[in-house]
């Protein structure tokens, strides 16, 4: 695949006129999607997809587009000079772009992962055994994921991983469940069955009787994988530079009020502990890490390279929505074992749902507990929880009433899919914090 | 090209079993003007196939960019090794399932194509109506967009069945964000719902080069308005607010898939179960849902779904009474009952699921002001801007935009952070009245999120202002 889009990018520069440069962005995947149902497969399938992203620059003028690619070098020369003959062609009508920045440092970089994947049906077989006598819905998606860039300064740049997500749940009835998720490169038979041990585990006491809590503020604990959620809801517009300079940013009372969290959070954009490519779409390599809120305070935004220009600062790498791929929250003071004896009273939070803002510029969230969440007593579950809707802000949640992290974290593989799999990650800490509040 | 297409299918298709190949090409442009700069223009060019094998009770499929004739048997070899491997293993008996071979065509009506006006004039267009949104300082984000979408398909299977469509798709937006101190407010035109089918004749129609000035306006007037008051009362929904409302609490429950439980790891399950349909009651009288895929205009209307299955407009709720689910063949098999032609997927690479379409509010006969008449203490609220929901679709709240207060039939002022909460499944009982033709709007999304992989779709909704009695209500805090 490498080998196949260097001669594409070396066929497009010599389609070039005058003094043209172009830079090119390659995204690709191999994938096989099984969906299961009851234990069941319910669809079943392969997706061999390879595009790419072409920004034709003449000076400060440009024009962008992308194409889906066959995969033959061949026809794929044919169909990059008309990409480029239209590009030409809309650039004439278009004004000079006074915020357009792409890398002229040419750094070529490669990494390129062994494929240590199983043949598909093979992990999926092992699903399905694990599922008889449950009820288990869910995803398993396997393959390889390629990225690439391009420019006709000579800079190229690849990325290869193969790596499998089996994103599942098991049913006890209802809306009563316990999710799961076994993630990596290369499948380990007895991973997936001491996940599916944890699983039946709290299976188990989702069978009780269910509790339902009145509305009011209870002493929770966020676990990891609910912590992801309501950290990666800052992501939306949190972190981007653009959004902190356009007011829109719901951590807007960090940066105007000097509002902070609890000086043991840390949020960071850890490129290197993640699993995504060091590299973004107009060829900036990614700073190893960089920290966006340390010890509570706000400290930095990602900052993409039109957003550079615009505001005459560095940028640090991100893309163009300046969202992290890498996110990461610092570990606590809390061993895990304890969380529930710590906990006491109050509700375990698996997972939550669909978190929206319901006060942006307070950066006050809501959304729904799901999954397995237990109602605790004295350090141990009694009950499942029905679903009760959350109401928070995020200064309290991770400042005033936080308790504590947890020592260990988890590292979240994101399994999202749409337009194409993510290699996006998170690695989270547990939280226990006070006086969460519940409105419905 | 789908000749070309048409000629490697009937080369590389079994004949000892069911086979079919989708194919789609997407083109698409988006223009955006922010800040008085003309921002990247990029265009998309996106062409694949997806090959599905019935085989005995197992179906796979294969999804390919590669066109070629090696490419499409490739695809029909992976496809075929799929459904052997799932056969005996599926939660679906496909063999049971109806596979169409249905033959047609279907375009979208368009007054004046994309091409029709120069890129030039488009971005003259919107640096005009850009500039139109930057009314004072305090005014810091502002944008003007086009985003049009041309999309073609071919259905075509080794029985003989060809369906070729064409849709195009218009999204015009405009947003104004205000700023004071730590608090921001923003009020957009079209952006999340604001989508149709047809050309550049939309534009007129919906009033793009008329809403600018009112957009920057009313974000402004945000900035120095109180919270919306908070307590339970009547609540009046503008259809920009309904759209979502219907989506969230009547489409995504009613998708049969769902109730079968496919969703259950991702977009969730349903308060609703396959025992409901025919008697339970979802809302007051007033409520009347259809599924219209064949409404002109709408972003979600078709001649077939991705299944091949005619399009037609069935009655999902009449008189408040719940009457059938939103479920294509494949479903309808399974549950054995009816539902509606909406097997989609968002793309050649993604296999079709039961979707939304096009879900509409039928008009009542309640003008505006009438309704506002009626209201003793409440709140008016337009376009959403939050979205929650439980995964059995039921405990939801949304936030919108823009609020005013209505006090003794009679609108108030505006009230900023307006949001209300609620059940699904009591919410709608409480449907007071239902606004006339005056008041709908054909409106549409292209962002519905559902199914593992994921598929975001497009999907049309069309509805008139609605009031509820004995909402929730309240504002913004710390």
């Amino acid at each position: 695949m490498q080998t196949y889009f260097n001669e594409i990018a070396d066929h497009l520069g010599t389609l070039l006129q005058g003094e043209e440069v172009y830079t090119a962005s390659f995204s690709a995947e191999e994938s096989d999607f099984v969906r299961m149902n009851k234990s069941e497969v319910r669809q079943a399938g392969s997706v061999t997809d390879r595009s790419i992203e072409v920004d034709l620059i003449d000076g400060n003028r440009h024009a962008a587009g992308s194409s889906s690619l066959s995969g033959d070098a061949e026809i794929d020369r044919l169909r990059v000079a008309a990409l480029l003959g239209d590009l030409r062609e809309k650039r004439a009508a278009l004004p000079e772009d006074p915020h357009l920045l792409y890398a002229t440092d040419v750094t070529s970089t490669e990494r390129v992962a062994e494929n240590r994947l199983p043949a598909p049906h093979e992990a999926v077989d092992q699903v399905r055994d694990a599922g008889k006598g449950r009820d288990l819905v869910g995803i398993y998606a396997q393959g390889g994921i390629h990225r690439g860039f391009a420019s006709s300064l000579g800079q190229r740049n690849w990325f290869t991983n193969h790596s499998f997500n089996l994103d599942w749940s098991f049913y006890h009835a209802a809306d009563k469940a316990v999710k799961e998720g076994y993630a990596g490169f290369e499948w380990d038979t007895a991973e997936l069955q001491r996940k599916v041990d944890l699983a039946a585990k709290k299976l188990d006491a989702l069978g009780r009787k269910s509790h339902t809590v009145e509305p009011g503020r209870y002493r929770v604990y966020l676990a990891p994988a609910a912590l992801s959620d309501i950290v990666g809801l800052l992501c939306w517009g949190g972190f981007s530079l653009k959004m902190h300079k356009t007011k829109q940013t719901p951590l807007l009372k960090m940066t105007e009020d000097g509002v902070t969290m609890d000086a043991r959070v840390t949020i960071a954009e850890d490129t290197v502990g993640g699993v995504a490519p060091n590299f973004q779409d107009a060829g900036f390599l990614r700073p190893d890490r960089v920290e966006l809120i340390a010890g509570g305070a706000y400290k930095d935004c990602l900052v993409s390279p039109r957003s550079a220009k615009e505001y005459d600062v560095e940028n640090n790498g991100a893309d163009a929505w300046e969202t992290p791929e890498s996110l990461e929250v610092n570990a606590g003071g809390l061993p895990t074992e304890n969380a529930l004896a710590e906990l006491g009273t109050g509700v375990w939070i698996g997972n939550v749902w669909y978190l929206n803002y319901s006060d942006r510029s307070n950066c006050r969230t809501t959304g729904m507990t799901r999954f397995a969440t237990f109602w605790v007593e004295d350090g141990e579950i009694k009950a499942p929880l029905d679903v009760m809707r959350f109401d928070e802000t995020v200064y309290r949640m991770l400042g005033e009433n936080l308790v504590d992290l947890t020592a260990e974290r988890d590292l979240i593989l994101d399994a999202a899919s749409y337009g194409g799999r993510s290699v996006a990650s998170g690695r989270m800490p547990g939280a226990l914090v006070e006086d969460f509040t519940f409105t419905l | 090209m789908l000749d070309l297409i048409e000629k490697r299918f009937a080369a590389v298709a079994p004949d000892d079993c069911f086979c079919s190949l989708r194919w789609v090409r997407s083109r698409s442009e988006k223009i955006e003007v922010r800040e008085d700069v003309l921002q990247p223009v990029v265009s998309g060019d996106d062409e694949g196939v997806m090959l599905t094998v019935v085989d005995g009770d197992g179906l796979g499929y294969a999804a390919t960019s590669d066109l070629t004739e090696k490419g499409l048997a490739a695809a029909v070899a992976r496809a075929r090794d799929w459904a052997k491997r799932t056969a005996g293993r599926s939660v679906v008996d496909h063999a049971n399932v109806p596979r169409a071979s249905a033959t047609g065509e279907f375009d979208t009506a368009v007054g004046k194509p994309w091409s029709s006006m120069s890129l030039a004039d488009k971005v003259a267009l919107l640096e005009r109506e850009c500039a139109r949104l930057k009314t004072d300082d305090r005014i810091v984000d502002w944008a003007a967009s086009l985003w049009n979408v041309e999309t073609d398909t071919a259905l075509l299977t080794n029985r003989g069945g060809r369906i070729r469509q064409h849709l195009n798709t218009l999204m015009p937006g405009l947003r104004a964000t205000a700023n004071q101190g730590a608090e921001t407010q923003a009020r957009t035109f079209g952006s999340m719902a604001g989508g149709m089918q047809g050309g550049l004749e939309l534009l007129d129609r919906v009033g793009f080069g008329d809403a600018a000035p009112r957009v920057a306006e009313e974000a402004l007037e945000l900035l120095s308005a109180p919270d919306c008051p908070s307590g339970t009362m009547d609540l009046l929904l503008g259809a920009e607010q309904m759209v979502l409302q219907i989506h969230e609490s009547i489409g995504h429950p009613l998708e049969l898939d769902r109730i079968l439980g496919d969703e259950r790891n991702y977009a969730g399950t349903s308060f609703v179960t396959l025992d409901m349909f025919g008697s339970y009651r979802y809302g007051s009288d007033l409520l009347n849902i259809t599924f219209d895929p064949t409404k002109p205009g709408e972003m979600a209307s078709y001649g077939f779904d991705d299944d091949g299955t005619p399009a037609k407009r069935e009655f999902i709720i009449e008189n408040g009474i719940l009457k059938r689910p939103l479920g294509g063949a494949t479903s309808q098999a399974r549950a054995g009952m009816d539902g509606v032609a909406n097997a989609r997927a968002c793309s050649w690479n993604r296999p079709p699921i039961d979707r939304m379409a096009n879900i509409n509010l039928e008009p009542g006969s309640s003008t505006f002001d009438e309704m506002v008449a009626a209201v003793e203490n409440g709140v008016f609220m337009e376009t959403n801007c939050s979205w929650s929901i439980d995964d059995s679709r039921n405990k939801f709240q949304f936030g919108c935009e823009y609020a005013r207060v209505i006090e003794d039939g009679k609108l108030g002022g505006v009230v900023k952070k307006p949001n209300y909460r609620g059940i699904s499944a009591t919410f709608w009982r409480n449907l007071e009245m239902v606004g006339d033709g005056a008041t709908e709007r054909v409106m549409g999304t292209p962002y519905c999120g559902k199914g593992e992989p994921n598929q975001s779709i497009f999907v049309g909704h069309a509805t008139p202002a609605c009031l509820f009695a004995g909402v929730e209500v309240f504002g913004g805090a710390s």
